[in-house]
Parts: structure tokens; sequence; C-alpha cells
């Protein structure tokens, strides 16, 4: 089972000829993603060698989807260019487009997330029929053994029963080390940008009804209330065990922490305010990493 | 960044939000001139980016070109809530104000589009607005492919119940200040107060504007707003290294990869020099996925350069990046340095983990340099930083 991804899904790269695109596209071949093809209008009708597989490259989302039957895009575009493609990918009516981008403008971030709201954007785990975004400025999801689609190293853990998700790449790096003996159904890395398509709700929601995951794993940092109020969603509809984990407790007001999006805004965004709203839906939440993996670790040991 | 007010007016000047002349001056001499071009009479402004500089004694009436030299004298160099006033706006007088509103535009995150936020209770702190009397702040999302018409600008208007006989001129100002909002890249534009004055003008008379470095690719302007003598030393030369450095008043200075990651390293140093005579991180510093030998010299030479850190962590989670790059980045920096003549002299503590975590380990061990430990997990590597930091 997994979330938002699993071997079937048919993997396209916006930006696959630009060298990280080239990076990545070679690394989520090589953990057994279908890619089945790339996007550069200027490139259109060539193809990639990777290590013998060959990957045609497309002038387009609508085309690469036409032609593949490709369902998910992964979004390696700069900056400057990502508004554009991801609105070429909601047009194309791609069910999931993960970008991985990082720095993209706020109104760029926010226009594309309303276009997507607009055409029926999938905002929940249930799916409606539009496009689902995960990210942007995201390591992208894996569901291990199956497919992956972004930039999570592959060979950290192995396919299992716990379910991630996070705002952050290397603490989810971290925690799927942790806990790598026991393995993820999938890890989903949000992002850490003000304006993002999936949220730590969706993902819950996802996780909360995927027979496959036994225990969720919930990883956030300060900025915003999406703890707040994902802390809400698991007190009345996650019945599954929730171990949590907030990073930033010693930010200063008013500076941003590396991502975009984590910084605390006066009295708001603390992440104390998160611990606390999570331990009192009941979730178990540590004081490091370290600590939070021993947490899950002693549930699941029951 | 959050601009000073005098940034915040020609931004709205050049936008067509209608402001009153001001010029920014950094000397009392100055204000002179500034003064007898605004027709011999002003209004000395502090600019610092904190509120209430009002009643903290930082905005002073001058009668005459003399009297804003000696309000010019008075204000520079005092310390407003922390901040001290380098320079001061002359602006032009109001006329009489009538009544003060509110107006602003900003990002809402948690519904993921932008806010219009408009009430007739101006010229007073907006969140003791919106906690005393929340039904006189008027809330209007607005879509950001559909932007603010004159149209969404009288429902906005309409919504927060301005009088009629200003309601049209609120909603022009709507307008143009959606413009600035969205032709600036910002994520606050806010006017406190908006004042309607005597003769029915409808007048911007303070603002906050606050802009997304993530959009300065195509704002080249903005640069030239940086506050470059306020930034802190150490932060200006890391970004001038573009490196993604903050600095924070412990000792113990933090070098690791990923936001999340960094974030976190800061807390469980924080925790763990609880044990330790209260020592806390010097820094967060990001060195990003890649973390080659320059970019490690370069973090740590900035790390070095602050006389606060006395032990320095560096917290690495190989992810694509394998540890024994990292770890020749660690020896290849340290010899970078001594051959500059920037010998390390401050401990390092060193935790490699991820990818290639034993020959990353293994290349440390080999190179055995006296000021580096090796602790291989997060946890026990933060509590032997703060350990050294706290026995220096």
């Amino acid at each position: 089972m997994a979330i938002f991804l699993n071997k079937d899904s048919k993997v396209i790269v916006q930006g696959m000829t630009g060298a990280t695109g080239m990076k990545h596209t070679k690394l989520m071949l090589g953990d057994g993603t279908n890619i089945v093809g790339g996007v550069n209008p200027r490139k259109a009708g060539t193809s990639v060698d990777f290590d013998g597989t060959e990957v045609p490259v497309f002038g387009s989302v609508a085309e690469a989807m036409e032609k593949t039957g490709a369902n998910v895009t992964v979004v390696f575009v700069p900056p400057a260019f990502a508004k554009a493609a991801v609105i070429e990918a909601i047009d194309a009516e791609i069910p999931l487009a993960v970008v991985i981008t990082e720095g993209i403008a706020v109104h760029d971030s926010a226009a594309f997330w309303a276009y997507a709201k607009s055409k029926g954007a999938a905002t929940s785990a249930a799916g409606a029929a539009g496009t689902r975004i995960i990210g942007p400025n995201c390591p992208g999801l894996i569901t291990p053994g199956q497919s992956n689609a972004g930039i999570i190293p592959g060979d950290i853990t192995k396919p299992g029963r716990i379910g991630l998700v996070s705002k952050s790449g290397t603490l989810t790096y971290q925690m799927m080390y942790e806990l790598r003996d026991i393995g993820f159904s999938s890890a989903v890395g949000i992002g850490g940008d003000p304006v993002i398509g999936t949220t730590h709700i969706d993902a819950l929601e996802a996780f909360e009804a995927d027979p496959d995951t036994d225990l969720i794993v919930m990883i956030g940092e300060i900025g915003g209330d999406a703890e707040e109020r994902a802390a809400d969603y698991i007190k009345a509809n996650v019945t599954k065990p929730v171990v949590g984990y907030v990073a930033g407790f010693t930010a200063p007001e008013g500076k941003t922490m590396g991502h975009a999006g984590a910084i605390v805004s006066g009295s708001s965004g603390t992440a104390q305010a998160k611990k606390e709203a999570l331990e009192a839906a009941g979730v178990k939440v540590g004081k490091t990493p370290t600590e939070t993996a021993k947490l899950a670790r002693a549930i699941l040991n029951g | 960044m959050d601009l000073f007010e005098y940034q915040a007016r020609d931004l709205f000047a050049k936008h067509g939000v209608p402001v009153l002349a001001g010029e920014v001056i950094d000397t009392p001499e100055a204000a002179r001139e500034a003064t007898e071009r605004l027709g011999g009479k002003s209004v000395v402004k502090a600019q610092v980016k904190v509120g209430g500089r009002g009643k903290a004694g930082g905005v002073k009436l001058a009668a005459t070109p003399d009297e804003a030299v000696a309000r010019a004298t008075d204000i520079l160099g005092m310390d407003i809530k922390g901040h001290t006033v380098h320079k001061v706006m002359i602006a032009e007088t109001a006329p009489e104000i009538l009544e003060e509103y509110y107006v602003s535009y900003l990002l809402d995150r948690t519904n993921r589009t932008f806010l219009a936020m408009a009430s007739v209770q101006g010229g007073m702190d907006i969140e003791e607005v919106a906690e005393k009397t929340p039904e006189a702040l008027a809330k209007v999302p607005v879509d950001s492919n559909e932007g603010v018409t004159i149209e969404k600008a009288r429902e906005i208007v309409a919504q927060a119940k301005f009088p009629a006989e200003v309601a049209e001129k609120i909603a022009e100002v709507m307008v143009t200040l959606w413009d600035t909002f969205v032709a600036e890249d910002a994520l606050l534009v806010e006017v406190n107060p908006l004042a309607k004055v005597a003769g029915g003008d409808i007048l911007a008379l303070d603002g906050k504007v606050s802009l997304d470095a993530n959009a300065d690719f195509r704002q080249p302007e903005h640069e030239a707003l940086e506050d470059k003598d306020a930034a802190n030393p150490l932060e200006a030369a890391a970004k001038a290294k573009g490196l993604n450095y903050v600095k924070l008043d412990g000792e113990v200075g933090i070098i690791g990869n990923g936001a999340g990651l960094v974030m976190s390293t800061l807390d469980v140093v924080a925790y763990a020099g609880e044990a330790h005579s209260n020592v806390k991180p010097a820094n967060f510093l990001d060195i990003g996925g890649g973390a080659s030998a320059e970019v490690m010299a370069n973090g740590l030479e900035i790390i070095l350069g602050d006389p606060d850190v006395k032990s320095v962590f560096v917290n690495v989670f190989g992810g694509i990046t394998a540890c024994d790059e990292v770890a020749n980045g660690i020896v290849q920096a340290l010899a970078l340095l001594k051959s500059k003549g920037e010998e390390v002299t401050k401990p390092l503590v060193v935790r490699l983990d991820g990818n290639n975590a034993e020959l990353g380990r293994k290349i440390l061990s080999d190179a055995n340099h006296p000021l580096v430990q090796r602790v291989d997990t997060m946890d026990g590597a933060a509590d032997k930083a703060a350990e050294l930091a706290a026995a220096k």
C-alpha cells in the first residue's frame, strides 16, 4: 500500500536535463523508480542514457502523460521558472506533482497553490480529481522498496510499517536512519516553505487510512501553525499511535532559520507551543531525534 | 526583510499610495535644509524597526528649521527598545488628522492565501484591536490570481465598515497598496495610520513593509534597501560567502547540513548545556547538502572568527552526500585554514552518520588532528561539545 507513491507510479521529471535533475534521476532509477520520461521543450524528441536506461525527453507534461501514462512529476526546475512548470503540471491534470525546488518566491507558490485549488487540487487524502502538490522546498517522498520521487537517499532504510511526515529533509533522513531496522511504509517530506501543497494533516489522514502503516512519526519545526492544527486533527481523527518531534526551541524571534517558513513571529510559531499542542493531543514528543526514535520503538515493541 | 518607514514610504509613493513628502537624513544639521525644503516646518521621525517610537519620544514636531535641528539632535542616537536611532525622516507635516484607520495585505499561512485586513480603529497596535474588538477588524482573503480590483477593494472596504464619505477613496488606496504588495514581492504591506485629514484627503502616515528574500532574483533594487550598518559583522561575512548563518548568543559554534537538522542541533546542544554551566549554541549555520571542502572551510572560518565561540560542533548526516566526502572536506578545510595562517585553536567535535559514515570516521581518525574529536551519536556529540565549551 503506502501513501501517494507505489511500485505502479509512473514518474516523469521536469528539469531532468539540468545538473540536479540528471543526478537525482539517476539515483531515483537506482532505487527502482519507474521513470518514464523527462520534460524539456528545448530537448523534446531526444533521450538521455542513465547507465543503460534510455529515458525519453518530451516537450510538455501533457505530452509525456499522453505517451507514457505518467501519473507523478518531480520538479527540479530553478526558482525563476518553477511557477510556470507547476502550472503546466496542474493544467495537464497529473495526479501528483512533487516540487523539490528551493527558493521559490512566496507570490509564486501562493499563485500556483491558488491555481491548483481552483482546479480541484487534492486537498485531502481521500483525493479529488486535481493535482496533489508536495512541497515546494522539500526532499520529496519515498516508499522504500517501491519508488522514490525526489532526493531522499534510497538506501537509508527498508520497507516497514512506520509512516513519516516531516517539514525537514535531513531530519527525515536522521529519523529514517534511527529506525532503519524497523523500516518505513512511506516517508513524506512536505517542505519548509510558508506555502506548501500537502500538509501534515493530509499525510496523517493518508497514513491513518493506510493498512500498511502501524505508527506515524511527525516532524515539525518553528513557524506557522501547521503543527497545532495537525494536533487538533490527530485528537479528532487519528487512532494510530503518533510520535512527534519539533525543531527550533532555541531559535530567536524574527530570524529565518534556513527554511523560508521557519520563523517565530512575535509569540506565534514557537516550538514550545507546537510541542504543547501535540502533547495535549496525546502525541508523545521527543526532546531529541534519538529520543523520538526511542519513543516510536517502545510503542512498536509494545 | 523588514524595511524602515522611509523605505516603505518610498515604495508606497512609487506605486501611487498617497503619502506625505519626506526624506531621510543621518546628521542633525541636514534636518535644517530638509525642513526648509518642506516650507519651514516638519515632523522629525526616528527610523527604527520597532513599534512604539512615538511613546518613546522618537517622533517630534518642528515649527522651524532650527527646531528641526534640535529635535534631530535629540532623536539621533536615542535608544528605542534596544534599537539605536541612526537615521531620522524629515517629513511634511500632516493637515489636521480627523480619523485614523488601518489597512494591510499579508500572507495568511494558515489558509495558504493572501489576506486583506482593514479597520476603522487605526493608529494603535493592530494586535490589540484583533484581541479586544475582533469585530472591528475585517479580514478578507485575496486570491493571488485574481488580485485586488476596484470591485474587490470595495468589498474589503464594505466589510471594514468605513464611513461612506471615505469609502471610495480608501478603496482606491487598497488597489494601489495591492500593486505595491505584488510588484515588490512583499510578505506584508501595512499602513497604520491611514488618516483622513482636514479637507477630506486620505494619507498613509506610517507604514511597514516586509519583503521576500526568495524574490531577490527579480527584484534587483531590493539589495539597496538592506540595512548593512545594522547587520552583525559575522552575519554579513557569512552572507558574502553565500552561507546560511544566524548569530546567536551562546558559546558552542554549530555547523550542520540541512535547516531542520541544524535547528535540531541547536536544541540538542542547549539541552546538553543544562548540565555544563548552561552553555548555549553560538550560531545557526547550514552548509547545505554539498558540504565541499571549500564550503566547510568557509563555514569554519566564520565560526572560528566569532570570539564568543569556545568549542565547535560539526553535525552532519550524510544523505546523498557521502560522509567520506564530508570528512575529507573537514580535513582539507583545516589544512586550508592553516595555509591561510588561521590555524584552528578551538576544539571541534564531529559527528558523522548516514551514507559512508564508517569511511568518513576512519578518515578523521587517520588524520588524527589534535583538536578534532569524533563522537558518533548526535546527543553524545552535543554533550561533548557543551562540556568542552564549559571547560574553557
